[in-house]
């Protein structure tokens, strides 16, 4: 297990009067105490993690945030802001003499303006809610991770999230004009807004993926996009990873860029057609699930090429959906590979890295073996166009020994994933759960770098602390 | 070491560790320098010394199949768009060639260390990549001469903070990129432009509006105001630009002009030629006296700007970014930059002062003022990077 740093020992004395002061700026229902109600805010989408916080509180405004911070900032408490919590890194795992800020309250759509393509929306809007606010006028938001149904834009912009159509569109940063900042002072600050890029530093791209390190924001103006007129996918089967691996560069250098290309191992085949009934074919060795846009002869004369190239690669099989059920039905599978993984084990961690692609076969293999050197099974499905791999270690939690293993083995994945030229986190974030691991990417002096900008918003580190860092040569925080 | 043409003593390591070498040796202010395009841009510098990384050259890494190149800083752009098009393959920002809008047209090429430094990007921004998004790793010497990365050569990577980003657009006041790894695109197959008569700005910025919330991928959205011309066409224009695979630009073009008729349609070189002006802002041909600026708005009310601007201080514009990028030429006064100022804040947008003579760019912001806090937080940045204050000293703000 990762640890945590100590409660601070002033904190957790005050405890009832930090709380006092908290249900004075909150009133109502907003600031949650007791022990049960804590419960669903002990974790996150890294279940395995499970710490009480002090108390959470449920803010309604920007203004509401901004006392808040204020407040904690001069009690010296500790801050963990949390979306929907779902996480799989441990960005929002609490501390137990930290309060947690939830920013579901804050879920209004304010402003939609077609003519500047943007949208400007609360922190705890959903991902999938800006697409619904859009969608009547034929616009979408194009970030998708798998949670987008749950999951909140300000927790988006706080890990920099991806999703199966960043090939085109690009992941949260590359769709974002304006943010509003709380401080932990508790100024706010408004950076950008409805224009594109910066004069001065680029505050806006710094605070993506910053993981709640720089601040909490409460207000997101995002880009929204007119939708292609249609979408269709096709499946293609190969008998080897490495064969797979090969069609996905050619597809890649032929200048044809699909919208999503995803990759799935045997294991994972086997376990969505299990679970889905999608079609998939149980004989292959490896699968991928291209997806094109446009009008229906645009699709048609895309997806022959796509088609073609595949040929060349000696496909198993090859499925061109011919209407949008269809291609519903093919991508039915891999939304569901995590559900499915998680019939046939107890549990599973999903890790996250990225490599150049390349490196795809070879990554594969070395997977393989140490899957059997640990004795756990794994599942791979991921966005082979950005070689953003998905790894998904299946253990038993009731088991130590087990866990242990589990996490090793992950750790393994990600040091491999950057020895071959690639990095720890592709979309999740480093969070609590790769921490310990910035070393294999990050010198000290690049470490100590990142460090001194995070210190130069939040001086006390009281902001989402034992997060991204190590606690090994931090002067403030120690386990 | 030598001493260049402008007495200033100059350094131009050949190599990431002689930066280093060069900014822990330097004990006082060091400009910093790529090939000197955009020198005349914000505010002049307060150094005894310049560091240049324009011999720092040369590509180090290129996968066309996994969409990635790497360039040290001082490599040229002509260079990088070369072997790029060797494999059909181009700069998805389309980072511009400024040095005729800058005055200085007989000056070596922009290094891609300088524009990511400017974050300079082009009509292509408008699909959703400025250059600094195009940035997956970059290379980098800090103020304190401590060689540092962040990123590296993947697609998708949020392991730590985005350094990148804070780097692209810093101007060389938080480090010296040494060297950069880009995601590129693939080349179009076809691309085509739709040339729409308009009648002036509003007319034109509502063409641009229809073409970029059409389902069809426009890939360039920009106008050719009255008396402006390039590549063959006269303004007012409106101007949507369509790249892609052979039988999608033909359908596509097809359902554009039948959504916006009574435009004309310019194909291939020529089309590639007039991007290529309205890229490098040529359209605007600034006088010799004249000032330059650049505001970004929200596209809808860039109509009446242009209007204040061109009724308040006869200014003259080009338009780009559906709307969006407005570059201004006008007078070379404190009371232009005034009325840029307040047209700028008017229409919910960020302004840069990009060319001036010296005594009006060391007099003015060159850049809209940070609020006190947000101020604060920007020099405690600019500490943990450059603790002693010697990169770039003055470049973006007087005293920072």
């Amino acid at each position: 297990m990762i640890p945590l740093p100590r409660p601070k020992p002033d904190v957790m004395a005050r405890r009832d009067e930090i709380l006092a002061g908290l249900k004075a700026l909150v009133p109502g229902d907003g600031v949650i105490t007791e022990a049960l109600r804590l419960r669903p805010y002990e974790t996150d989408g890294l279940s395995a993690y499970r710490q009480p916080p002090l108390a959470v509180v449920l803010p309604s405004s920007t203004e509401q945030v901004s006392a808040v911070l204020r407040f904690l900032h001069e009690n010296g408490v500790r801050v963990v802001p949390r979306g929907a919590g779902t996480s799989l890194s441990g960005g929002a795992l609490p501390l137990e003499d930290a309060v947690v800020i939830g920013l579901m309250r804050m879920n209004r759509i304010l402003d939609v303006s077609f003519p500047d393509r943007l949208a400007v929306v609360e922190a705890g809007v959903t991902n999938l809610g800006i697409t619904k606010a859009v969608e009547g006028e034929g616009f979408f938001y194009a970030p998708d991770p798998s949670s987008q149904l749950a999951c909140m834009i300000g927790g988006n912009v706080m890990m920099n999230s991806g999703g199966a159509h960043c090939l085109k569109y690009g992941v949260t940063a590359n769709n974002l004009l304006g943010l509003k900042l709380v401080t932990i002072e508790g100024e706010v600050i408004e950076i950008g807004g409805g224009h594109l890029d910066a004069a001065g530093y680029d505050w806006l791209g710094l605070l993506t993926g910053s993981e709640g390190q720089l601040g909490i924001v409460t207000e997101v103006t995002v880009r929204i996009l007119r939708a292609a007129e249609g979408q269709r996918a096709m499946l293609a089967a190969f008998r080897s990873t490495e064969v797979a691996g090969a069609a996905v560069d050619a597809i890649m250098a032929s200048g044809v860029i699909p919208v999503a290309l995803e990759f799935m191992d045997r294991p994972c085949i086997q376990a969505c057609e299990a679970f889905a009934h999608a079609g998939y074919p149980l004989d292959a060795e490896a699968l991928l699930i291209i997806e094109v846009e446009g009008s229906v002869e645009e699709q048609d004369a895309l997806l022959a090429r796509l088609r073609d190239i595949c040929a060349r690669f000696d496909p198993i099989s090859m499925r061109v959906a011919t209407s949008a059920e269809e291609s519903l039905a093919i991508w039915k599978g891999r939304k569901g590979a995590f559900g499915a993984v998680g019939r046939i084990s107890p549990d599973y961690l999903c890790m996250d890295g990225t490599i150049p692609t390349g490196e795809l076969p070879h990554v594969l293999r070395r997977i393989g073996e140490m899957s059997e050197a640990y004795g756990l099974s794994v599942a791979n499905v991921f966005h082979a166009g950005d070689g953003n791999l998905h790894p998904l270690i299946m253990f038993d939690a009731n088991d130590p020994e087990s866990f242990h293993k589990a996490e090793a083995f992950g750790a393994d994945i990600l040091k491999l994933c950057v020895e071959v030229g690639g990095c720890l986190t592709g979309e999740h974030g480093v969070g609590v759960e790769k921490r310990d691991l910035m070393g294999v990417q990050f010198t000290p002096a690049e470490l100590a770098q990142q460090r001194r900008v995070k210190s130069a918003f939040d001086p006390d580190w009281l902001l989402n602390p034992a997060k991204v860092f190590p606690l090994t040569d931090n002067p403030v925080l120690a386990a | 070491m030598s001493l260049s043409g402008t007495g200033v003593l100059d350094l131009a390591p050949r190599t990431e560790e002689g930066v280093a070498t060069a900014l822990r040796n330097a004990g006082a202010p060091v400009a910093i320098e790529g090939s000197g395009t955009t020198i005349g841009m914000l505010r002049p510098v307060q150094a005894g010394r310049t560091l240049s990384t324009r011999l720092l050259t040369g590509i180090t890494l290129y996968r066309p199949q996994e969409m990635v190149i790497s360039a040290r800083a001082g490599t040229t752009l002509p260079e990088i768009e070369a072997a790029l098009a060797e494999k059909n393959q181009v700069l998805v920002p389309e980072p511009p060639d400024l040095r005729g809008l800058m005055g200085v047209p007989g000056a070596p090429p922009p290094t891609i260390g300088g524009l990511v430094a400017a974050n300079l990007s082009g009509p292509r921004r408008i699909t959703g990549f400025a250059l600094r998004d195009a940035v997956l790793g970059i290379r980098f010497v800090n103020g304190a001469g401590e060689v540092l990365r962040s990123g590296g050569r993947v697609h998708k990577n949020v392991t730590g903070l985005d350094m990148c980003k804070l780097l692209s657009g810093s101007h060389g006041t938080l480090g010296v990129i040494t060297e950069v790894t880009l995601k590129v695109g693939p080349a179009a197959e076809r691309t085509a432009t739709l040339v729409l008569p308009v009648a002036d700005a509003a007319a034109g910025i509502a063409a641009l509006s229809a073409g970029l919330t059409s389902p069809y991928g426009v890939t360039g959205a920009a106008m050719l105001p009255a008396g402006a011309s390039a590549g063959g066409v006269a303004g007012p224009a409106a101007l949507l630009r369509l790249e892609d695979v052979e039988a999608s630009v033909t359908y596509r073009m097809a359902r554009l002009r039948a959504a916006l008729p009574g435009g004309t349609v310019l194909e291939g070189a020529e089309s590639v030629a007039l991007w290529r002006a309205l890229r490098d802002a040529a359209p605007l041909a600034p006088a010799q006296d004249e000032a330059v600026w650049r505001l970004s708005v929200r596209p809808s009310r860039a109509p009446a700007m242009v209007a204040a601007l061109r009724d308040g201080i006869g200014a003259r514009v080009l338009l780009d970014w559906g709307g969006g990028l407005v570059w201004v030429a006008g007078p070379a006064s404190a009371e232009a930059h005034v009325a840029v100022m307040a047209a700028a804040r008017a229409a919910g947008g960020v302004f840069t002062l990009f060319r001036a003579p010296d005594p009006l760019r060391a007099a003015v912001a060159v850049l809209p003022p940070e609020p006190p806090a947000l101020a604060a937080i920007s020099a405690r940045v600019k500490a943990a990077l450059d603790p002693w204050g010697r990169l770039n000293p003055g470049r973006m703000r007087a005293g920072a």
